[in-house]
Protein backbone atom coordinates (compact mmCIF):
# COMPACT_ATOMS: atom_id res chain seq x y z
CA UNK A 1 0.00 0.00 0.00
CA UNK A 2 1.25 3.59 -0.56
CA UNK A 3 2.71 5.70 2.54
CA UNK A 4 4.56 9.26 2.88
CA UNK A 5 7.98 7.13 3.26
CA UNK A 6 6.94 4.81 0.15
CA UNK A 7 5.10 1.69 -0.83
CA UNK A 8 4.57 -0.78 2.33
CA UNK A 9 3.84 -4.60 2.09
CA UNK A 10 0.96 -5.49 3.00
CA UNK A 11 0.62 -8.92 5.01
CA UNK A 12 -2.37 -10.85 5.98
CA UNK A 13 -2.82 -12.61 9.55
CA UNK A 14 -3.17 -16.41 8.26
CA UNK A 15 -0.79 -18.72 8.10
CA UNK A 16 -0.14 -21.10 5.03
CA UNK A 17 0.44 -24.69 5.15
CA UNK A 18 4.07 -23.63 3.79
CA UNK A 19 4.49 -21.01 6.95
CA UNK A 20 3.28 -24.34 9.69
CA UNK A 21 5.64 -26.42 8.06
CA UNK A 22 8.28 -24.10 8.12
CA UNK A 23 7.94 -23.45 11.62
CA UNK A 24 7.88 -27.19 12.32
CA UNK A 25 10.85 -27.24 10.51
CA UNK A 26 12.78 -24.88 12.66
CA UNK A 27 11.58 -26.41 15.90
CA UNK A 28 13.68 -29.26 14.36
CA UNK A 29 16.90 -27.29 13.91
CA UNK A 30 16.60 -27.80 9.61
CA UNK A 31 17.42 -24.61 8.49
CA UNK A 32 16.51 -22.41 11.35
CA UNK A 33 19.65 -20.01 11.54
CA UNK A 34 17.99 -18.94 7.84
CA UNK A 35 14.68 -19.15 8.86
CA UNK A 36 13.99 -15.10 8.15
CA UNK A 37 11.75 -12.18 6.91
CA UNK A 38 13.44 -9.01 5.42
CA UNK A 39 13.27 -6.17 7.95
CA UNK A 40 11.61 -3.14 7.70
CA UNK A 41 7.35 -1.58 8.20
CA UNK A 42 4.86 -4.03 6.86
CA UNK A 43 0.95 -3.64 7.23
CA UNK A 44 -1.57 -6.09 8.52
CA UNK A 45 -4.55 -5.27 7.56
CA UNK A 46 -5.31 -1.50 6.25
CA UNK A 47 -3.51 0.68 8.89
CA UNK A 48 -4.15 4.42 8.80
CA UNK A 49 -2.05 7.22 10.41
CA UNK A 50 -3.41 6.35 13.86
CA UNK A 51 -2.79 2.60 14.09
CA UNK A 52 -0.68 1.03 16.54
CA UNK A 53 3.02 0.23 15.61
CA UNK A 54 4.10 -3.42 17.08
CA UNK A 55 7.81 -3.99 16.92
CA UNK A 56 9.15 -7.62 16.21
CA UNK A 57 12.33 -9.69 15.37
CA UNK A 58 13.29 -11.34 11.71
CA UNK A 59 13.10 -14.64 12.99
CA UNK A 60 9.94 -15.67 10.56
CA UNK A 61 8.84 -17.78 13.44
CA UNK A 62 8.27 -14.51 15.17
CA UNK A 63 6.65 -12.49 12.57
CA UNK A 64 4.33 -15.31 11.76
CA UNK A 65 3.37 -15.97 15.15
CA UNK A 66 2.44 -11.83 15.17
CA UNK A 67 0.81 -11.37 12.04
CA UNK A 68 -1.66 -14.20 12.73
CA UNK A 69 -2.33 -12.99 16.50
CA UNK A 70 -3.42 -9.83 15.34
CA UNK A 71 -5.36 -11.54 12.30
CA UNK A 72 -8.02 -9.08 11.16
CA UNK A 73 -6.62 -6.24 13.05
CA UNK A 74 -5.00 -3.04 11.16
CA UNK A 75 -1.43 -2.28 12.59
CA UNK A 76 1.88 -1.47 11.09
CA UNK A 77 4.50 -4.25 11.90
CA UNK A 78 8.09 -2.94 12.12
CA UNK A 79 10.48 -5.43 11.77
CA UNK A 80 13.91 -5.71 13.36
CA UNK A 81 17.06 -7.35 11.74
CA UNK A 82 17.97 -9.72 14.19
CA UNK A 83 19.65 -11.94 11.82
CA UNK A 84 16.89 -14.71 12.15
CA UNK A 85 17.12 -14.68 16.08
CA UNK A 86 13.93 -14.62 18.49
CA UNK A 87 13.24 -11.07 20.10
CA UNK A 88 14.77 -12.62 23.64
CA UNK A 89 17.85 -14.21 22.30
CA UNK A 90 18.30 -11.27 20.03
CA UNK A 91 17.76 -8.73 22.78
CA UNK A 92 20.58 -10.25 25.17
CA UNK A 93 23.19 -10.28 21.98
CA UNK A 94 21.81 -6.61 21.74
CA UNK A 95 20.62 -7.50 17.93
CA UNK A 96 17.69 -6.59 18.98
CA UNK A 97 18.06 -3.57 20.67
CA UNK A 98 18.21 0.35 20.57
CA UNK A 99 20.34 1.55 17.65
CA UNK A 100 18.60 -1.14 15.38
CA UNK A 101 15.35 0.13 16.63
CA UNK A 102 16.57 3.93 16.01
CA UNK A 103 17.88 2.74 12.57
CA UNK A 104 15.36 1.30 11.49
CA UNK A 105 12.72 3.87 12.20
CA UNK A 106 14.42 6.07 10.14
CA UNK A 107 15.16 3.84 7.26
CA UNK A 108 11.14 2.81 7.25
CA UNK A 109 10.35 6.53 6.90
CA UNK A 110 7.67 5.52 10.43
CA UNK A 111 7.41 9.29 11.39
CA UNK A 112 5.81 10.27 7.69
CA UNK A 113 3.51 7.03 8.40
CA UNK A 114 2.14 7.58 11.43
CA UNK A 115 0.28 10.70 13.26
CA UNK A 116 1.22 9.10 16.65
CA UNK A 117 4.66 8.46 18.48
CA UNK A 118 4.46 5.16 19.77
CA UNK A 119 5.57 1.77 19.29
CA UNK A 120 4.99 -1.52 21.07
CA UNK A 121 7.78 -3.97 21.93
CA UNK A 122 7.32 -7.37 23.45
CA UNK A 123 8.25 -7.43 27.35
CA UNK A 124 11.33 -9.45 26.10
CA UNK A 125 12.57 -7.09 24.25
CA UNK A 126 13.34 -4.86 27.12
CA UNK A 127 16.94 -6.19 27.81
CA UNK A 128 18.02 -4.71 24.30
CA UNK A 129 16.19 -1.67 24.53
CA UNK A 130 16.63 1.08 26.26
CA UNK A 131 13.21 3.18 26.35
CA UNK A 132 14.34 6.54 27.06
CA UNK A 133 17.66 6.47 24.61
CA UNK A 134 14.90 5.65 22.13
CA UNK A 135 12.51 8.57 22.67
CA UNK A 136 15.58 10.87 22.77
CA UNK A 137 16.97 9.35 19.57
CA UNK A 138 13.70 8.81 17.27
CA UNK A 139 10.98 10.56 19.13
CA UNK A 140 9.28 7.59 19.08
CA UNK A 141 7.77 6.07 22.97
CA UNK A 142 8.85 2.87 23.67
CA UNK A 143 5.94 0.85 25.45
CA UNK A 144 6.60 -2.92 26.84
CA UNK A 145 3.55 -4.62 25.77
CA UNK A 146 3.10 -8.20 27.00
CA UNK A 147 5.23 -11.25 27.41
CA UNK A 148 3.28 -13.10 25.16
CA UNK A 149 2.04 -13.05 21.80
CA UNK A 150 -0.67 -14.21 22.41
CA UNK A 151 -1.79 -11.78 24.56
CA UNK A 152 -1.41 -8.77 22.26
CA UNK A 153 -4.80 -8.97 21.35
CA UNK A 154 -6.17 -8.28 24.74
CA UNK A 155 -3.52 -5.71 25.41
CA UNK A 156 -4.87 -3.70 22.75
CA UNK A 157 -9.05 -4.10 23.63
CA UNK A 158 -7.65 -3.33 26.92
CA UNK A 159 -6.30 0.22 25.75
CA UNK A 160 -2.64 -0.65 26.04
CA UNK A 161 -3.32 -2.36 29.47
CA UNK A 162 -1.40 -4.82 30.65
CA UNK A 163 -2.83 -7.07 33.73
CA UNK A 164 -0.46 -8.94 35.53
CA UNK A 165 -0.69 -12.28 33.84
CA UNK A 166 0.40 -10.76 30.40
CA UNK A 167 3.24 -9.26 32.46
CA UNK A 168 4.59 -12.38 34.59
CA UNK A 169 6.39 -15.23 32.98
CA UNK A 170 5.38 -18.61 32.24
CA UNK A 171 7.08 -22.33 31.40
CA UNK A 172 3.93 -24.73 31.37
CA UNK A 173 4.09 -27.95 29.94
CA UNK A 174 3.43 -26.98 26.12
CA UNK A 175 5.63 -24.19 26.22
CA UNK A 176 8.55 -26.45 27.37
CA UNK A 177 7.88 -29.17 25.17
CA UNK A 178 8.25 -27.03 21.70
CA UNK A 179 11.60 -26.76 23.12
CA UNK A 180 12.35 -30.45 23.14
CA UNK A 181 13.14 -31.09 19.15
CA UNK A 182 15.59 -28.77 18.93
CA UNK A 183 17.48 -30.12 22.43
CA UNK A 184 17.26 -33.69 20.72
CA UNK A 185 18.58 -32.92 17.40
CA UNK A 186 21.32 -31.49 19.39
CA UNK A 187 22.01 -34.44 21.35
CA UNK A 188 21.91 -37.09 18.45
CA UNK A 189 25.05 -35.27 16.88
CA UNK A 190 27.17 -37.22 20.22
CA UNK A 191 26.09 -40.18 18.96
CA UNK A 192 28.88 -40.36 16.19
CA UNK A 193 31.61 -39.07 18.48
CA UNK A 194 30.53 -40.22 22.02
CA UNK A 195 27.72 -42.82 22.19
CA UNK A 196 29.54 -44.93 19.22
CA UNK A 197 33.34 -45.42 21.02
CA UNK A 198 31.25 -45.80 24.27
CA UNK A 199 29.47 -48.41 22.54
CA UNK A 200 32.50 -49.74 20.95
CA UNK A 201 34.64 -49.94 24.23
CA UNK A 202 31.18 -51.57 25.73
CA UNK A 203 31.10 -53.96 22.96
CA UNK A 204 34.86 -55.24 23.33
CA UNK A 205 33.82 -55.85 27.19
CA UNK A 206 33.52 -59.98 27.50
CA UNK A 207 37.61 -60.22 25.91
CA UNK A 208 36.30 -60.30 22.70
CA UNK A 209 33.82 -58.03 20.40
CA UNK A 210 30.25 -59.02 20.84
CA UNK A 211 27.49 -57.06 18.77
CA UNK A 212 24.61 -57.37 21.01
CA UNK A 213 26.68 -55.89 24.21
CA UNK A 214 27.63 -52.82 21.49
CA UNK A 215 24.26 -52.62 20.95
CA UNK A 216 23.19 -52.38 24.58
CA UNK A 217 25.81 -49.76 25.16
CA UNK A 218 24.29 -48.08 22.48
CA UNK A 219 20.86 -48.02 23.04
CA UNK A 220 21.79 -47.35 26.63
CA UNK A 221 23.53 -43.84 25.31
CA UNK A 222 20.38 -42.97 23.10
CA UNK A 223 18.38 -43.30 26.41
CA UNK A 224 20.50 -40.89 28.64
CA UNK A 225 20.47 -38.63 25.39
CA UNK A 226 16.45 -38.82 25.90
CA UNK A 227 16.76 -38.33 29.53
CA UNK A 228 18.45 -35.32 29.09
CA UNK A 229 16.98 -33.62 26.47
CA UNK A 230 13.25 -34.63 26.53
CA UNK A 231 12.72 -36.29 30.18
CA UNK A 232 14.05 -33.73 32.06
CA UNK A 233 12.87 -30.69 30.22
CA UNK A 234 9.19 -31.97 30.01
CA UNK A 235 9.05 -33.10 34.10
CA UNK A 236 11.54 -30.38 34.80
CA UNK A 237 9.09 -29.13 38.14
CA UNK A 238 8.27 -32.76 38.99
CA UNK A 239 12.16 -33.72 39.38
CA UNK A 240 13.90 -33.00 42.71
CA UNK A 241 16.86 -30.94 42.49
CA UNK A 242 17.31 -27.10 41.85
CA UNK A 243 20.65 -27.74 39.35
CA UNK A 244 19.47 -28.99 36.15
CA UNK A 245 22.68 -31.59 36.42
CA UNK A 246 21.11 -33.07 39.11
CA UNK A 247 17.91 -33.61 37.84
CA UNK A 248 19.57 -35.11 34.20
CA UNK A 249 21.92 -37.50 36.26
CA UNK A 250 18.40 -39.18 38.48
CA UNK A 251 16.58 -39.37 36.00
CA UNK A 252 19.69 -40.62 33.57
CA UNK A 253 21.12 -43.03 36.01
CA UNK A 254 17.68 -44.29 37.61
CA UNK A 255 17.04 -45.16 33.46
CA UNK A 256 20.37 -46.79 33.52
CA UNK A 257 19.95 -49.02 36.36
CA UNK A 258 16.33 -49.75 35.14
CA UNK A 259 16.95 -50.85 31.85
CA UNK A 260 20.45 -52.57 32.72
CA UNK A 261 18.72 -54.61 35.13
CA UNK A 262 16.25 -55.91 32.63
CA UNK A 263 18.59 -56.57 29.84
CA UNK A 264 21.14 -57.61 32.20
CA UNK A 265 20.58 -61.97 31.91
CA UNK A 266 21.14 -60.97 27.90
CA UNK A 267 24.14 -59.14 27.87
CA UNK A 268 25.38 -56.51 30.16
CA UNK A 269 26.44 -59.66 32.57
CA UNK A 270 28.50 -57.99 35.28
CA UNK A 271 28.08 -55.49 38.17
CA UNK A 272 30.68 -53.87 37.04
CA UNK A 273 29.44 -52.91 33.86
CA UNK A 274 26.42 -52.17 35.27
CA UNK A 275 27.96 -49.69 37.78
CA UNK A 276 29.59 -48.11 34.61
CA UNK A 277 26.33 -47.49 33.04
CA UNK A 278 24.48 -45.52 35.39
CA UNK A 279 28.01 -43.70 36.00
CA UNK A 280 28.22 -42.60 32.24
CA UNK A 281 24.45 -42.28 31.32
CA UNK A 282 23.67 -40.40 34.59
CA UNK A 283 26.50 -37.95 33.59
CA UNK A 284 25.41 -37.48 29.99
CA UNK A 285 22.06 -37.30 30.90
CA UNK A 286 22.81 -34.62 33.42
CA UNK A 287 24.52 -32.71 31.09
CA UNK A 288 22.57 -32.14 28.10
CA UNK A 289 19.61 -31.26 30.67
CA UNK A 290 22.34 -28.59 32.07
CA UNK A 291 22.35 -27.76 28.57
CA UNK A 292 18.72 -26.74 28.64
CA UNK A 293 19.23 -24.29 31.43
CA UNK A 294 19.88 -22.02 27.91
CA UNK A 295 16.34 -22.96 26.30
CA UNK A 296 14.61 -21.53 29.99
CA UNK A 297 13.20 -18.45 30.88
CA UNK A 298 14.18 -18.73 35.02
CA UNK A 299 17.86 -19.69 35.07
CA UNK A 300 20.30 -16.84 36.01
CA UNK A 301 23.65 -16.41 34.21
CA UNK A 302 25.35 -16.33 37.80
CA UNK A 303 23.60 -19.43 38.37
CA UNK A 304 24.40 -21.34 35.46
CA UNK A 305 27.87 -20.73 36.16
CA UNK A 306 27.83 -22.08 39.71
CA UNK A 307 25.99 -25.13 38.31
CA UNK A 308 28.73 -25.25 36.13
CA UNK A 309 31.66 -25.10 37.93
CA UNK A 310 30.15 -27.90 40.35
CA UNK A 311 28.60 -30.49 38.23
CA UNK A 312 31.11 -30.41 35.29
CA UNK A 313 33.79 -31.99 37.29
CA UNK A 314 31.83 -34.40 38.96
CA UNK A 315 30.13 -35.72 35.08
CA UNK A 316 33.86 -36.05 33.94
CA UNK A 317 35.03 -37.72 37.22
CA UNK A 318 31.65 -40.54 37.16
CA UNK A 319 32.72 -40.76 32.99
CA UNK A 320 36.23 -41.33 33.82
CA UNK A 321 35.44 -43.58 36.40
CA UNK A 322 32.65 -45.52 33.67
CA UNK A 323 35.23 -46.20 31.53
CA UNK A 324 37.52 -47.64 34.40
CA UNK A 325 35.42 -49.87 35.40
CA UNK A 326 34.40 -51.10 31.52
CA UNK A 327 38.06 -51.90 31.36
CA UNK A 328 38.34 -53.82 34.37
CA UNK A 329 35.32 -55.83 33.53
CA UNK A 330 37.12 -57.01 30.69
CA UNK A 331 40.36 -57.85 32.49
CA UNK A 332 38.32 -59.51 35.51
CA UNK A 333 37.25 -63.28 34.09
CA UNK B 1 8.42 -17.39 38.67
CA UNK B 2 5.59 -19.74 39.76
CA UNK B 3 6.04 -23.23 39.79
CA UNK B 4 10.48 -22.98 39.49
CA UNK B 5 13.18 -22.09 41.57
CA UNK B 6 16.55 -21.97 40.45
CA UNK B 7 19.93 -21.82 42.49
CA UNK B 8 19.29 -19.69 45.60
CA UNK B 9 21.85 -17.09 46.54
CA UNK B 10 23.74 -16.56 43.19
CA UNK B 11 21.60 -13.45 42.07
CA UNK B 12 23.51 -10.26 41.51
CA UNK B 13 20.81 -7.89 41.26
CA UNK B 14 21.45 -4.68 43.46
CA UNK B 15 18.93 -1.64 43.97
CA UNK B 16 19.84 1.69 45.48
CA UNK B 17 17.06 2.73 46.92
CA UNK B 18 18.71 5.82 47.79
CA UNK B 19 19.42 6.67 43.70
CA UNK B 20 16.29 5.87 42.53
CA UNK B 21 13.95 8.06 41.51
CA UNK B 22 10.91 6.22 41.42
CA UNK B 23 10.45 6.49 37.81
CA UNK B 24 8.56 2.87 37.75
CA UNK B 25 9.93 1.84 34.33
CA UNK B 26 12.02 -1.32 36.36
CA UNK B 27 8.72 -2.86 37.27
CA UNK B 28 7.41 -2.69 33.77
CA UNK B 29 10.26 -4.53 32.29
CA UNK B 30 11.17 -7.11 34.69
CA UNK B 31 9.46 -10.21 33.56
CA UNK B 32 9.30 -12.07 36.26
CA UNK B 33 7.92 -9.41 38.40
CA UNK B 34 10.90 -9.21 41.15
CA UNK B 35 10.76 -5.38 41.58
CA UNK B 36 7.88 -3.33 43.00
CA UNK B 37 7.28 0.48 43.56
CA UNK B 38 7.03 1.25 46.95
CA UNK B 39 6.52 4.84 48.80
CA UNK B 40 7.57 5.92 45.50
CA UNK B 41 10.56 3.54 45.46
CA UNK B 42 11.56 0.79 43.94
CA UNK B 43 11.97 -2.76 46.00
CA UNK B 44 13.01 -5.52 45.40
CA UNK B 45 10.80 -8.39 45.92
CA UNK B 46 12.66 -11.71 45.47
CA UNK B 47 15.93 -11.59 44.39
CA UNK B 48 16.27 -15.42 43.93
CA UNK B 49 13.61 -15.35 41.25
CA UNK B 50 15.38 -13.00 39.52
CA UNK B 51 17.15 -13.98 35.71
CA UNK B 52 19.90 -11.24 35.23
CA UNK B 53 18.29 -10.66 32.47
CA UNK B 54 19.42 -6.78 32.70
CA UNK B 55 16.33 -5.15 31.50
CA UNK B 56 15.99 -2.93 34.51
CA UNK B 57 19.13 -1.96 34.86
CA UNK B 58 19.57 -0.94 30.96
CA UNK B 59 16.52 1.12 31.46
CA UNK B 60 16.83 2.60 34.59
CA UNK B 61 17.41 6.49 33.92
CA UNK B 62 19.80 6.90 37.16
CA UNK B 63 21.71 3.81 37.03
CA UNK B 64 20.56 2.78 40.66
CA UNK B 65 20.20 -1.09 39.49
CA UNK B 66 23.25 -2.91 38.99
CA UNK B 67 23.03 -6.37 37.72
CA UNK B 68 25.72 -8.93 35.85
CA UNK B 69 23.72 -9.35 32.88
CA UNK B 70 23.94 -12.15 30.22
CA UNK B 71 22.41 -15.05 29.14
CA UNK B 72 22.15 -18.01 31.45
CA UNK B 73 23.24 -20.54 28.39
CA UNK B 74 25.76 -23.48 29.28
CA UNK B 75 26.20 -24.38 25.61
CA UNK B 76 27.40 -20.43 25.26
CA UNK B 77 29.10 -20.73 28.06
CA UNK B 78 30.98 -23.63 27.05
CA UNK B 79 31.89 -22.92 23.98
CA UNK B 80 33.38 -19.54 25.37
CA UNK B 81 35.39 -21.14 27.68
CA UNK B 82 37.10 -23.21 24.71
CA UNK B 83 36.78 -20.19 22.45
CA UNK B 84 39.74 -18.96 25.43
CA UNK B 85 41.78 -21.65 24.91
CA UNK B 86 41.68 -21.61 21.19
CA UNK B 87 39.31 -24.29 20.83
CA UNK B 88 36.40 -24.14 18.50
CA UNK B 89 33.52 -26.49 17.83
CA UNK B 90 31.21 -25.29 15.20
CA UNK B 91 32.31 -22.23 13.04
CA UNK B 92 29.84 -19.99 14.55
CA UNK B 93 30.54 -19.39 18.03
CA UNK B 94 27.29 -21.12 19.97
CA UNK B 95 24.06 -22.02 18.16
CA UNK B 96 21.85 -19.30 18.53
CA UNK B 97 24.63 -16.87 17.66
CA UNK B 98 23.94 -14.48 14.59
CA UNK B 99 26.37 -14.27 11.84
Amino acid sequence: MPTEAGPVAVIGGSLTVADILGGCKARWGIGRLSYIVPPGLYAIGAPDRAAPVVVTANYKMSYDLVRRALDRRNIWLLVLETYGINVWCAAGKGTFGTGELVRRIADSGLCRVVDHRRLLLPIMGASGVKALEVKKRSGFEVRFATLRIGDLPTYLDNGMQADHEMRELTFSFRERLVLTPIEMVGGMKSLAYAGLPLALLGGFGGGSFSVQRFLVVFLLYGMALFCGTFLVPLLLPLIPGRMFAVKGAIVGSVSALLAGVSLGRFSVAGRLELAAMVLMMGAISAFYAMNFTGSTPFTSPSGVRREMQCSLPVMAGAVLLGIVLLVMGMLLP
Amino acid sequence: MRGFRYIPGVVTLELDQDICIGCGICPQVCPHLILEMQDSKARIRNRDECMECGACALNCPVKAIRVDAGVGCASGMINQWLAGFNIRLKKDASSCSPP
